[in-house]
C-alpha cells in the first residue's frame, strides 16, 4: 500500500473508448502502468496506439470510460486542480500575443503568484532553457526548438512533481534533440520530478528513461515493459552523452525495437528505429 | 518576418508589416494616378466636354482651393457622425458576438436576424430615422453608421472568438484557470485581430452609410449634403471637389482602422 500512495502515477484497468457514430476506436485497452516518484516513464508505439490518449487522462483532459488513475494517491482531476503536474504538448502552444517571458509567467498569474515573483522565476527558467537573451520577444520571432523550449520552461514553472510531455521534441532537428535531451536529463535531476513522456524515436526512449513502455495498436494495449535502468544504464537522471555509446544502451534499443517489431501491428509505421 | 528574428537580441519593438512595403509598390499606383489624371484632363480639354458630364480635374483642383475650409468642416461634420456610429456600432457587434459564443440558443436566433440585416440597406432606413428622432439633429445619421458597422463586426468577433485553438484550450484546462480567466487570457486575445477586421471593413461602410443617410434630410453642414446642394446649383466642379472630401475621409477611416488591425495581428505569425 505504500507503494501506491508514493507513486507518481497509478493506471489502473484503463479502457477508453471513443465512439463516432457508429464507429468505435478502442483507443486504450485494459492499461496498467505505474510510474513512481522520480522516475522517468517512456510510452512508445506505432502511430495511433493510444500513447497521447493515456498522457491526456493522466492530466484529466480526457476520462476513462472504464478503470481509474491516481496522481500521487489522488483522483486525476483532484490532482490536476491542485496542479501536481506540468505539462507539454507536442505543438508549444505558446500564446503569440505574450512575450516570452509572459509565456513562463502565465500559469504563475493564473494561480496569483506576485508579480516579482513571477519575473525572478520566468528569468531563472529562461535562464535554464539557455534563452535569457530572448524574455522580452515574442514566439513568432523564435525558431521552432526555441519555442519548444520555451513550453517546457513553462510546464517546470511551478516546479511540478510531475512532468507530462508528449513528443516536445518531434519537430527537432537531430542535433537540436540530443541537445535537449542532455538538458532534460540535467532538469529532472535538478528538480527531481518524475516524468512520462511520449516519443516515436527509439534511442531517444532509452536515453531518457528508467523504463521503456511499449504499446501496440488497435486495439491500444502495454506490450511489455523495458527496464532501461535495470539493464544497465543506471538512473536516469545521471545519463551523459558517453551512455548513447554504451553496449547496454545498444541493447536496450534492441530490445524495444525487437518489441516493437514482433506487436502484431498492421504497419509499425510511424516509429523512427533510428 | 525573419529578418528581425535571430541574433538581434536589442532590437525587439514590433514592427508593422507596412515597413516591409517597397518604393516600387508606392511610386507605381502614384505614376498611374498621375497618368490617368492627366489623361482626363487632356480629355476635356480637347473633347470640349461640359462640366456637367464630367468637369475637368484643374477646375476640381481650384475648387478645392478655394473651399478647402468648408470642405474640411464638411469632412470633420460626416466623419463624427461616421466615428461615433463606428464606436456604437462596433461595441453592440462585440457584445452581441460575445453573447452569442457563450449562449448557444441566442446564436442560434440570431442567424436569421443577422441573415435579414445583412441584405437591408441600412440607409434605406434614414427617412424613417429622420422623422423618429427629428430632421434637426445628427442622431438618424449616427444610428445609420452604427447599424451598418454592428453587423460585419458581429460575425468578425465571433468568427474570432471561435478560433481559440485546441492546444491553448488544454493548457487552460490542464491550469484547471476559471471561465473569467479563460477569456481573458486565450479567447479574448484571439478574437481581437478578428474584431478589427471586422472594423476596417466596417469602416467605409460608416463613411458612405453617414454621407448617403445626408442625401435624405436632417442638418446641413456635412459632405453629403453640400454634394446635394452643390449639385442641384449646377455647380459641378465644387460638387466633384465635395467628393474628393468624401474619398479622403473614407481613406482616413480605412488607413487608421487598417493600421490599428495590422497592430494587434503583429504577433499572430506563428
Ligand atoms: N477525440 C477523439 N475522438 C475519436 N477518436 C480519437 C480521439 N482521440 C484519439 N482517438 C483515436 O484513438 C486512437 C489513439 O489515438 P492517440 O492520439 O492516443 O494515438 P497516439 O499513440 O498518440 O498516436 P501518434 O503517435 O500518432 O500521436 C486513434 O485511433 C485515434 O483515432
Ligand atoms: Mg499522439
Amino acid at each position: 500500500m505504500r507503494a501506491m500512495t508514493s507513486a507518481a502515477i497509478q493506471v489502473t484497468g484503463v479502457h477508453r473508448v471513443f465512439t463516432r457514430k457508429k464507429d468505435q476506436v478502442v483507443a486504450l485497452d485494459d492499461v496498467d502502468l505505474t510510474v513512481g516518484a522520480g522516475e522517468f516513464v517512456s510510452l512508445i508505439g506505432p502511430s495511433g496506439c493510444g500513447k497521447s490518449t493515456l498522457l491526456r487522462l493522466v492530466a484529466d483532459l480526457d476520462a476513462p470510460t472504464s478503470g481509474s488513475i491516481q496522481v500521487f494517491g489522488k483522483p486525476a482531476r483532484q490532482a490536476r486542480l491542485d496542479q501536481d503536474y506540468g505539462i507539454a504538448f507536442q505543438q508549444a502552444g505558446l500564446l503569440p500575443w505574450r512575450t516570452v517571458s509572459g509565456n513562463i509567467e502565465l500559469p504563475l498569474a493564473l494561480h496569483g503568484y506576485p508579480k516579482a515573483d513571477r519575473r525572478s522565476r520566468a528569468a531563472e527558467l529562461l535562464e535554464l532553457v539557455g534563452l535569457s537573451d530572448f524574455a522580452q520577444h515574442h514566439p513568432d520571432q523564435l525558431s521552432g526548438g526555441m519555442q519548444q523550449r520555451v513550453a517546457i520552461a513553462r510546464a517546470l514553472a511551478e516546479r511540478p512533481r510531475l512532468l507530462l510531455m508528449d513528443e516536445p521534441f518531434g519537430a527537432l532537428d537531430e542535433m537540436t534533440r540530443e541537445r535537449m535531451q542532455n538538458e532534460l536529463v540535467r532538469i529532472c535531476a535538478e528538480t527531481g520530478a518524475a516524468v512520462l513522456f511520449v516519443t516515436h524515436s527509439i534511442p531517444e526512449a532509452v536515453f531518457l528513461s528508467d523504463r521503456v513502455v511499449v504499446m501496440s495498436p488497435r486495439p491500444g494495449r502495454i506490450v511489455d515493459v523495458v527496464a532501461v535502468q535495470a539493464g544497465g544504464l543506471g538512473p536516469s537522471q545521471d545519463r551523459t552523452d558517453a551512455v548513447r555509446d554504451a553496449e547496454s544502451f545498444f541493447h536496450s534499443v534492441a530490445r524495444v525495437r525487437e518489441l516493437l517489431h514482433g506487436a502484431p501491428a498492421p504497419g509499425a509505421r510511424g516509429v523512427e528505429a533510428r | 518576418m525573419s529578418a528581425l528574428s535571430g541574433q538581434s537580441a536589442r532590437d525587439v519593438r514590433a514592427r508593422l508589416p507596412i515597413t516591409d512595403a517597397r518604393a516600387m509598390s508606392v511610386v507605381a499606383p502614384v505614376v498611374f494616378g498621375a497618368a490617368l489624371l492627366g489623361l482626363w484632363q487632356l480629355a476635356v480639354v480637347a473633347l470640349d466636354i461640359d462640366a456637367y458630364v464630367v468637369p475637368a480635374p484643374s477646375d476640381i483642383w481650384s475648387e478645392l482651393a478655394a473651399n478647402h475650409a468648408t470642405i474640411l468642416d464638411g469632412a470633420l461634420s460626416t466623419g463624427r457622425n461616421a466615428l461615433l456610429g463606428m464606436l456604437a456600432g462596433a461595441l453592440v457587434g462585440v457584445l452581441a458576438a460575445v453573447l452569442s459564443s457563450a449562449v448557444r440558443v441566442i446564436d442560434q436566433m440570431a442567424v436569421p436576424v443577422v441573415a435579414a440585416l445583412s441584405v437591408v440597406p441600412i440607409v434605406a432606413l434614414a427617412p424613417v430615422l429622420y422623422t423618429l428622432y427629428g430632421a434637426a439633429v445628427d442622431t438618424a445619421r449616427i444610428l445609420v453608421a452604427a447599424l451598418s458597422v454592428t453587423i460585419p463586426v458581429y460575425l468578425n468577433t465571433l468568427r474570432g472568438l471561435r478560433q481559440v485553438s485546441a492546444v491553448h484550450r488544454d493548457l487552460m484546462t490542464a491550469y484547471a484557470a476559471g471561465p473569467l480567466q479563460v477569456a481573458r487570457s486565450v479567447t479574448l486575445p484571439t478574437a481581437t485581430p478578428y474584431v478589427f477586421t471586422g472594423l476596417r471593413i466596417a469602416s467605409s461602410l460608416a463613411v458612405i452609410s453617414a454621407l448617403i443617410a445626408e442625401y435624405f434630410g436632417g442638418p446641413i453642414g456635412g459632405l453629403g449634403k453640400s454634394i446635394t446642394s452643390a449639385a442641384s446649383s449646377s455647380n459641378y466642379p465644387l460638387a466633384y471637389a465635395y467628393v474628393v472630401g468624401a474619398i479622403g475621409l473614407g481613406l482616413a477611416f480605412y488607413v487608421v482602422t487598417l493600421l490599428v488591425e495590422l497592430w494587434f495581428s503583429r504577433h499572430r505569425s506563428t
